[in-house]
């Protein structure tokens, strides 16, 4: 029986920070936490849940945390860990979160070095698909059409061109021994997927889509619900990667419309109706992807 | 346990700490000054399902007396504990 | 004690494994390779008790450090030239984290054009990064000084980064008798990393976080009092290290000859050995010549050179970097700090030794010859016809 809302740890690791209201990205730091509890160490590179959380004498963290360089997150973790080991200190867990930036552009290949070495540390990449913290530019974790200050919208170009980078399937190409996708709109499956990810030794990857309401043009009440739809209009898939076997947690039975999911959001408002065919499409295709990687008929 | 307000801002070189390490969880400011509406809670209509709780980014609604409540210093009033609550038992109102 | 023929990597592995580090991540880089190379094989063999991580970059090798240090662990890594330059992001994030880990650097060349041999443009240019930073003559003083580093980086009145350089090549892969202390020794004088600045289980901390315009001025002047405190702390690490091994070191300069000099050269690393030898030669013709040699750049060892220089009549600073359109970093270093305290000598810049060129004793005679003429001028010897 996995840790649910009732079984979950009071206290709080993550608060007083400075975070926009209704920010998905600090409400997956703050359960991950809570499922981690106080032997968690995390690792925060720069970014929005650093910039948040850790101005001093705002201290945000009431558990051990450190700001990592961008590029760092992953070769931070490894550090700490290693230098606990060393010292003949065993139960903790180090935790890093990083956002999409920080871990499909600048920190991929530090991120890669850990995977390859097995190192024993938590890597979750909350990912809001943008350098919001920034100003909202564009990343390899932006999706096709969204509008951002460096893919503005207008008569020549439509907002961003390029689809998101898989990251999972990336960190799964590893041999990784845990990566798990994941959505803040479905905390249940978050809980159960960090609670499994601190049971198992060496690296472990979990990618959790974290809308923010400030770089995606949606009211501040409205980020679970959007998490939740990204999921349910099937741009976005929970599943797992254990042991060299792909599971899919989550089946839609139909996908609801991804032109209701994506017309809530001001950074899509320009999309014209051939654009989202053009997103459904590719929708279409990755799920094929999905169901032939994941070997389910 | 969580951050908590302290009264002590350090100021003056000799309260700065020599290197950039200091107690976790040290808070010296609120954030009730982001909101313009703040969530009630109806005693009579919440089950304790806790569901706002756990949704809520910034973790400032807590378990009492099988039911919650709120940490209104904190509280930035986004609004998503209001729609996550199935029951209809969080409303949000203007600040005054 | 055991006398063991090593190279300058080699020496310099042995003192860091007498320095018992717990971690240590590290990325190749000619000429760097052999002291990492070591370091492994001796992990291997259980001669040194550390993680040994492989990291995939020099960013990552010194993040990872840092890591371990922001825990409370001792932790090692080496670079060299475009390793440094690569890492320099994290150089900075060490030395505001006041993180003591040490570092060694195989001075090398910096691209472009790509060479591989020694010269010190690499670390020079990281002066400003926050870093002590040494500068070893020879394979002895490169092993004393991967001990002294750690008893210095780690005092609680320093918890500052320590970068260790040795030229590369010519003193990296150059063999010497080099006495190797036993580890009871070694144990006797470096003690265990003990700090507050680390992340505890006990009290939980929050590290490397954010300090706005109000307070970054406090942090900064305190991590400039850190470097600055090195000075005395050099002293005490010396005088200890004397009394255990039985070497004696000068501090931040070490002066050869300067007392009655009427010429004095300024150099630092492996070059020293040279001019010494010049020196004595130019002595036995009755030309009161003197080296003054820098062991340290940072902290700066301005009160030294003042005191060394100011009874000569000329003095030339010998020095294998250039700040390209200003001069020798180390040559304005040396002239401002002669500036403050308002001695007035005519000083000469000798840019030498780039990408390795070598230098002859002929050249620094005459270098000796020229300081004669009280002339003030930049000089770059290798490029032909000796007219700049």
């Amino acid at each position: 029986m996995s840790v649910t809302a009732k079984t979950l740890c009071e206290d709080e690791f993550f608060y007083g920070h400075k975070a926009c209201a209704g920010c998905g990205g600090s409400l997956a730091v703050r359960v991950a936490l809570k499922v981690l509890g106080e032997r968690a160490v995390a690792v925060l590179p720069a970014g929005c849940m650093s910039a948040v959380g850790f101005n001093f004498p705002q201290l945000c963290f009431g558990n051990n945390a450190i700001i990592s360089t961008f590029a760092g997150t992953a070769s931070m973790l490894t550090g700490i860990e290693a230098g606990l080991r060393a010292q003949g200190i065993t139960d903790f867990q180090a935790v890093g979160f990083a956002g999409d930036g920080g871990t499909a552009d600048i920190g991929l290949q530090a991120l890669s070095g850990a995977i390859d070495r097995n190192d024993d540390i938590l890597y979750i990449c909350y990912d809001n698909e943008a350098y919001m913290n920034t100003g909202i530019q564009k990343s390899s974790l932006t999706p096709f059409g969204a509008k951002t200050t460096t893919t503005p919208v207008g008569k020549n170009i439509r907002g961003n061109l390029r689809p998101k980078k898989n990251m999972f399937e990336i960190v799964a190409a590893h041999g990784i021994p845990y990566a798990a996708t994941a959505s803040i709109g479905y905390l249940n499956d978050f809980l159960r997927k960090v609670e499994k990810a601190s049971k198992i030794k060496g690296t472990k990857y979990i990618h959790i889509i974290a809308p923010c309401p400030t770089g995606w043009g949606t009211a501040t009440d409205m980020t679970v619900e959007i998490a939740k739809e990204v999921v349910d209009c099937g741009l976005w898939y929970l599943a797992e990667y254990e042991n060299g076997v792909y599971t899919l947690n989550y089946e839609p039975k139909q996908f609801t419309d991804p032109a209701e999911y994506l017309k809530k959001q001001g950074r899509f408002k320009h999309l014209t109706e051939e654009d989202i065919q053009t997103i459904t499409a590719s929708r279409d295709a990755k799920w094929e992807q999905i169901y032939k990687t994941f070997q389910i008929n | 346990m969580k951050p908590f307000l302290r009264e002590k801002i350090p100021v003056a070189l000799s309260e700065i700490p020599e290197t950039p390490a200091y107690e976790a969880g040290y808070l010296v400011t609120k954030n009730a000054g982001w909101r313009n509406i703040r969530p009630v809670i109806n005693k009579e209509m919440c089950v304790g399902c806790l569901q706002c709780y756990l949704y809520c980014p910034d973790g400032v609604i807590f378990k009492k007396d099988g039911k919650v409540a709120i940490d209104y210093d904190f509280c930035k009033g986004c609004g998503i504990c209001k729609r996550i609550c199935k029951l209809g038992a969080i409303e949000m109102e203007a600040e005054k | 004690m055991a006398k063991k023929f090593l190279s300058g990597n080699e020496a310099f592995a042995e003192g860091i494994r007498l320095a018992r580090p717990q971690v240590i991540s590290a990325y190749p880089i000619t000429p760097q390779t052999i002291v990492v190379e070591r370091l492994s094989e001796m992990v291997e063999d259980g001669s040194l008790k550390a993680e040994f991580i492989h990291v995939e970059s020099e960013h990552s090798a010194l993040s990872c450090a840092m890591g371990a240090s922001a825990v409370g662990a001792r932790a090692f890594t080496a670079t060299s030239s475009q390793g440094l330059l690569y890492m320099v992001e994290c150089l900075v994030y060490a030395s505001g984290g006041r993180f003591p880990i040490v570092m060694m650097n195989a001075n090398r060349s910096t691209a472009l054009p790509w060479n591989i041999y020694g010269d010190q443009r690499d670390s020079i240019a990281l002066l400003d990064s926050g870093w002590i930073q040494s500068y070893a003559e020879n394979a002895q003083e490169a092993l004393d000084l991967a001990l002294m580093s750690y008893y210095i980086a780690e005092h609680k009145n320093v918890s500052t980064p320590y970068m260790a350089n040795l030229d590369g090549f010519v003193l990296t892969h150059t063999y010497e008798v080099v006495d190797v202390p036993t580890q009871e020794q070694a144990d006797a004088f470096l003690p265990r990393f003990e700090t507050e600045n680390k992340l505890d289980f006990a009290h939980p901390r929050n590290l490397g976080f954010s300090a706005g315009p109000d307070h970054n001025t406090q942090f900064k002047y305190k991590e400039h009092l850190g470097l600055l405190r090195v000075r005395e702390i050099v002293n005490e690490a010396e005088a200890r290290f004397a009394e255990i091994f039985g070497r004696r070191y000068t501090g931040l300069t070490e002066n050869y000859r300067t007392k009655d000099a009427d010429f004095i050269l300024v150099t630092l690393g492996s070059i020293s050995g040279l001019v010494r030898e010049v020196v004595d030669g130019l002595r036995e013709k009755n030309i009161k010549a003197g080296l003054l040699r820098l062991r340290y750049l940072r902290p700066f060892p301005d009160e030294e050179i003042v005191r060394a220089l100011s009874g000569a009549k000329a003095a030339a600073v010998l020095e294998k970097d250039i700040s390209f359109g200003g001069d020798g970093t180390v040559y304005t270093n040396v002239t401002a700090a002669l500036q403050k305290a308002g001695v007035r000598l005519p000083v000469s810049d000798y840019i030498v030794g780039l990408g390795g060129r070598n230098i002859s004793a002929e050249e620094i005679e005459q270098i000796f010859e020229e300081l004669k003429r009280g002339a003030v001028k930049t000089v770059f010897l290798g490029i032909g016809g000796e007219d700049a």
